[in-house]
């Protein structure tokens, strides 16, 4: 009976067989699976069945089964084997296979594949079908995936249907034009006949794709550009007419007319106006028509204001016209819709060095954006608000922007507070505002302040003698009742305490304080469990300073002091039995070692080219780039950095004290670097031997921890050694008593240890060691390779002054011909100014080299991007290239 | 435009377009990171987002999210409406659409996005000439299907 069932059931399996499921029915299987595992083995089974069939050049169903292997492509599986199916259902005369062929071949194909010889014959004879559905899957089929070869093969079919009778057609095989002229732009000349005709199109479809490759067209070429300066008027009244025409509900959005087509009437318009002012003054009228006249309640609406906006600032409009479109923005940013906003802010970024005033006339509802829901309008409006400060406004801005860091996203804080520090450098009105300005922007970010922003506070407070009371009176009140939270807060307060303790004491300061309660808020940050060890090696600094300035509590400091000999954290631990040694052994030259620290303004003057450049310097925004030049300096000497040389230099001696240290047959080199370094600060100079050999003590060259009697004229000096380095390298001389930095720990210790006992000697070894390569090798900024293809070879080196960026270019010969007529242009985005310097030559013989420098301003620091453009002959004929560099490294505008 | 993805509010891709050349990792990597970034956006945040050299477009559909990679110099408002115009062809052509009617017919949702989009731009501005040219090629096809069940039964 059972064996009567099989055969039953075989049967009809067998009649089943011929039909593979539905493609419906796939999709329901799959999504009925309640596992991924349960998926794949579903997906699995389909698959190997498809295959099978595919192999079995089953054409009945080939159809189906591709259809149902790209659902499966889309979930993730692979389905590269359906590529050659693809192919023959293109070349299966059926519509419904080549739909779903053309289909496969977007979605599995792209221009990578070698399997595109065989399509470019089946496109071929599609484009020349007499169905114009036919033709026009090809055409889209080539749109979305032509590659230069294809393009080359098919240019001239595209080229016929472009001059089409038919506008289903025409309209396609203009963008298929566009395609091409991408992939191979000298085939561009081809199509420029039949341009002329698509402009006096009814058909809006014919218009925009027309519209579309003419744009591109004249943003590939200078020559095309020009050619098309004369159709202006044609744009001009399409424009007109779009938005004089009554209501036409085929093109209608929302009341407006045929926003697509606008726009890029728009955009063509602002191409063709760039930089012509015959060109510009034809198009000042409809622009503002446009302005005036577009309903801005709805998105269909504003996308074209926007689109007018930008227009009007690229090209010469009139100034009126100008106040007009950025009147646009503002009214954008009062707007509920918040992309709305979002896109008026990014314009108005873009526009605000052009036009400050007009841009100045919107700051309340800027400033209003501070306090947005939206994340990235708040950091549009911070960016804005901050090119927005000037001496006028500095008092109002930084007041709201003091607002808006305090309640500011963490990620938010910190930028903020950098720039902050840098606009009241610039506009800062008085002294007393600036200081108060860094201290509440200490106060406002928190923990979240970068170290640039307490160097830069504690310098400012170091260099205004008159305000050195005022500062250390309103930080002791900070301390005062600090909760020990926010770390950078107390490092300040710490700092300047430390040096200027005796003004709060003596009454200068406008706050009566007793030496106890100094002692105890110190021992409250040093026995703190929430102070970082950071903020502890100010506070115990800081408070062996105090031991020179106070009176009655020196025991108790020598107590708190001593107390840190044996604290977990070696440094602390050193530097507690460094200075308890100062209380005991070396107690008569405590207080001149103690001596306050010389201000740092001569570094502020010197510092880099002219005014306020220095400061940004030291504020070290640029990671550190004191550090950077110091090194560029190393690395070649002839460098022209002429400008600060003298000041480069001490840096470089101290650096190379330390590597002399390191490399003790180089004691040479020590010797010379050393002399101008001490001599230039006239502390008593220590012997040059004895330092170059407690370097190589301290690093371990040789044994003998114990200081012979030599290193007692070193170690009365661990504050003159760095002072010494100090007073030649300004940042250096910050952290060397702070000890924040690596390179300065270094220093400190050098100094010291012959004092310390041999343990610590050998923990801190390690870290010099790792120190000095660390810090040597960093490069300045990494240079990149702009260009490598069809034997040339760009390499670009950089070096950054201010806000201007030296592009060093190498263009290097890397094929077998002889090269000439080698030019390279650029074009930068529209806040920044280029100057290309003359190439030494224009010629390369194999490879041989021509070098050639490009400035880039960047006042807006805006990331570098460039378009470059690159010809050159070789074996007799033009080589041409064009390219983007976007991989610039971020350290040029950081 | 660059790119045009489909995706469930599950993090399900439905629909992907690509108008640029990329190795099929890269897609897919690049998918991934677009879902998941877009995904965690809240609602009271812009539809545009700054990623790699390009801008992103995006709006939610019911269950739907409809996202568009575009160039720097691209107007990102009219995208949205690119984006609106897609939705309303879609929802003409199955009448009130759903993400099912996608799922489903996904192969029709990509003929669709042809008719208003080659190569990444619009070619198409009048709704009625879209559907038009979709219903003309639907009928071809159904009349292929036809003449098949015909010849099968030896009618022709």
């Amino acid at each position: 009976m059972s064996s009567i069932k099989q055969v039953i059931n075989d049967a009809v399996e067998k009649v089943r067989q011929p039909n593979p499921i539905r493609l419906r029915d796939l999709i329901r299987q799959i999504r009925s699976a309640k596992t991924a595992a349960e998926e794949r083995a579903v997906v699995n089974r389909e698959c190997a069945y498809i295959r099978l069939t595919f192999r079995e050049e089953d054409s009945v169903w080939r159809c189906r089964n591709v259809a149902k292997l790209l659902y499966i492509h889309m979930l993730g599986y692979p389905a590269h084997f359906g590529q050659m199916e693809c192919l023959k259902l293109i070349a299966s005369p059926r519509f419904t296979d080549k739909r779903i062929g053309y289909l496969g071949a977007m979605l599995l194909l792209d221009e990578r594949q070698d399997v595109h010889l065989l399509i470019t014959n089946s496109l071929k004879n599609d484009l020349n079908s007499s169905t114009q559905f036919v033709q026009g899957l090809a055409l889209c089929t080539l749109g979305a995936i032509a590659s230069p070869e294809m393009s080359r093969d098919l240019a001239g079919e595209v080229e016929r249907l472009l001059k089409s009778s038919n506008a289903y057609i025409r309209k396609k095989a203009a963008v298929c034009a566009l395609r091409i002229i991408l992939k191979v732009p000298e085939l561009m000349e081809m199509f420029l006949p039949a341009t002329r005709s698509l402009l006096s199109e009814k058909n809006h479809g014919v218009l925009i794709t027309g519209v579309t490759l003419i744009t591109e067209m004249c943003l590939q070429s200078p020559d095309m550009l020009a050619h098309f300066k004369k159709i202006v008027p044609n744009l001009v009244r399409i424009l007109k007419n779009l938005i004089m025409a009554g209501y036409s509900p085929e093109h209608d959005v929302q009341g407006v007319s045929d926003p697509f087509l606008q726009v890029k009437i728009l955009k063509l318009l602002r191409i063709l106006g760039c930089g012509d002012s015959d060109a510009s003054e034809t198009m000042n009228d409809i622009l503002a028509q446009v302005a005036t006249n577009t309903e801005s309640s709805k998105n269909v609406g504003n996308a074209i204001l926007y689109e007018t906006v930008l227009s009007i600032m690229d090209i010469k409009s009139e100034s009126g016209l100008r106040v007009l479109a950025i009147n646009i923005l503002g009214r954008f940013l009062l707007n509920a819709d918040k992309n709305i906003r979002y896109v008026a802010l990014n314009t108005l970024l873009r526009v605000v060095h052009a036009d400050n005033s007009a841009v100045q006339r919107h700051r309340s509802t800027i400033l209003e954006c501070l306090k947005d829901a939206d994340i990235s309008i708040r950091k549009r409006a911070m960016e804005l608000c901050f090119a927005l400060i000037n001496g006028n406004n500095i008092r109002t801005m930084m007041k709201e922007l003091l607002t808006f860091l305090e309640n500011a996203e963490p990620e938010f804080k910190a930028t903020c507070s950098s720039k902050c520090v840098l606009a009241a450098e610039k506009y800062s009105p008085n002294v007393r505002w600036h200081i108060d300005t860094l201290l509440k922007v200490v106060e406002a970010a928190g923990n979240h302040v970068p170290d640039d922003v307490v160097s830069s506070t504690i310098q400012l407070i170091s260099e205004t003698r008159a305000e050195q009371a005022y500062a250390v009176g309103e930080l002791w009140r900070h301390l005062s009742v600090a909760q020990l939270e926010f770390q950078p807060m107390i490092q300040v307060s710490t700092w300047c305490i430390g040096e200027f303790g005796d003004l709060l004491l003596n009454g200068q300061a406008d706050v009566t304080v007793e030496e106890t309660q100094i002692i105890e808020i110190y021992q409250k940050i040093l026995w703190s469990s929430q102070c970082s060890i950071t903020t502890k090696e100010y506070a115990l600094t800081s408070l062996m300073k105090l031991s020179a300035r106070l009176n009655q509590e020196v025991g108790s400091i020598q107590q708190v002091v001593s107390a840190f000999g044996s604290h977990l954290n070696i440094e602390l631990q050193q530097r507690g039995i460094e200075y308890s040694q100062l209380f005991t052994r070396h107690n008569h030259m405590r207080g001149p070692l103690l001596e306050r620290m010389p201000p740092f303004e001569g570094v502020r003057g010197s510092g880099t080219e002219g005014e306020k450049g220095g400061v940004a310097i030291t504020n070290g925004l640029d990671n550190s780039p004191d550090n950077q030049s110091l090194l560029n300096d190393l690395s070649s000497p002839n460098n022209n950095n002429n400008i600060n040389s003298t000041h480069e230099n001490n840096e470089s001696n101290a650096l190379l004290l330390l590597l002399g240290g390191i490399e003790p047959g180089e004691g040479d080199t020590v010797q010379a670097s050393t002399s101008p370094a001490t001599s230039t600060t006239n502390t008593t100079p220590a012997p040059r031997s004895t330092v170059n050999a407690d370097i190589l003590d301290l690093l371990g060259l040789e044994p003998g921890p114990t200081a012979p009697s030599s290193t007692t004229t070193t170690s009365t000096s661990p504050a003159q050694l760095s002072h010494t380095n100090n007073s030649s390298s300004p940042a250096l001389l910050l952290d060397g008593l702070l000890n924040n930095t690596p390179s300065t720990t270094t220093t400190t210790t050098t100094g010291i240890a012959p004092l310390s006992t041999p343990t610590a000697n050998s923990t801190t070894l390690p870290t010099n060691n790792f120190i000095i390569p660390q810090s040597l090798s960093q490069p300045s900024v990494p240079g990149i390779v702009a260009y490598d293809k069809n034997g040339m070879k760009l390499d670009m080196t950089f070096e950054v002054h201010d806000s201007v960026t030296t592009i060093n270019m190498l263009a290097t010969n890397t094929s077998l011909a002889q090269v000439t007529d080698f030019l390279f242009q650029a074009a930068v985005p529209k806040s920044l100014q280029l100057q290309m310097m003359t190439p030494s030559s224009t010629s390369m013989a194999p490879s041989a080299t021509l070098t050639q420098v490009i400035k880039v301003n960047n006042p807006s620091k805006v990331p570098l991007r460039m378009r470059m453009r690159l010809s050159w002959q070789a074996n007799g004929s033009v080589v041409q290239d064009q390219g983007e560099i976007s991989h610039f490294p971020p350290a040029l505008w950081q | 435009m660059q790119f045009m993805l489909l995706f469930s509010r599950q993090g399900k891709l439905r629909l992907q377009k690509w108008y640029e050349a990329h190795p099929d990792k890269l897609k897919k990597k690049i998918t991934r990171e677009l879902i998941s970034t877009i995904l965690a956006r809240k609602p009271k945040m812009s539809s545009f987002l700054e990623w790699r050299d390009l801008k992103i477009v995006y709006k939610r559909y019911a269950s739907l999210y409809f996202c568009c990679a575009i160039e720097q110099q691209d107007n990102e408002l009219l995208t949205l409406e690119v984006i609106h115009r897609y939705v309303e062809l879609l929802d003409k052509y199955f009448g009130s659409v759903c993400e099912l009617d996608i799922i489903f017919n996904f192969e029709k949702a990509y003929f669709m996005l042809d008719e208003l989009m080659v190569g990444g731009e619009v070619c198409e501005t009048s709704k009625k000439n879209v559907l038009k040219a979709i219903a003309a090629q639907d009928l071809l096809q159904e009349d292929e299907i036809v003449e098949m069940a015909l010849r099968d039964m030896g009618l022709i």
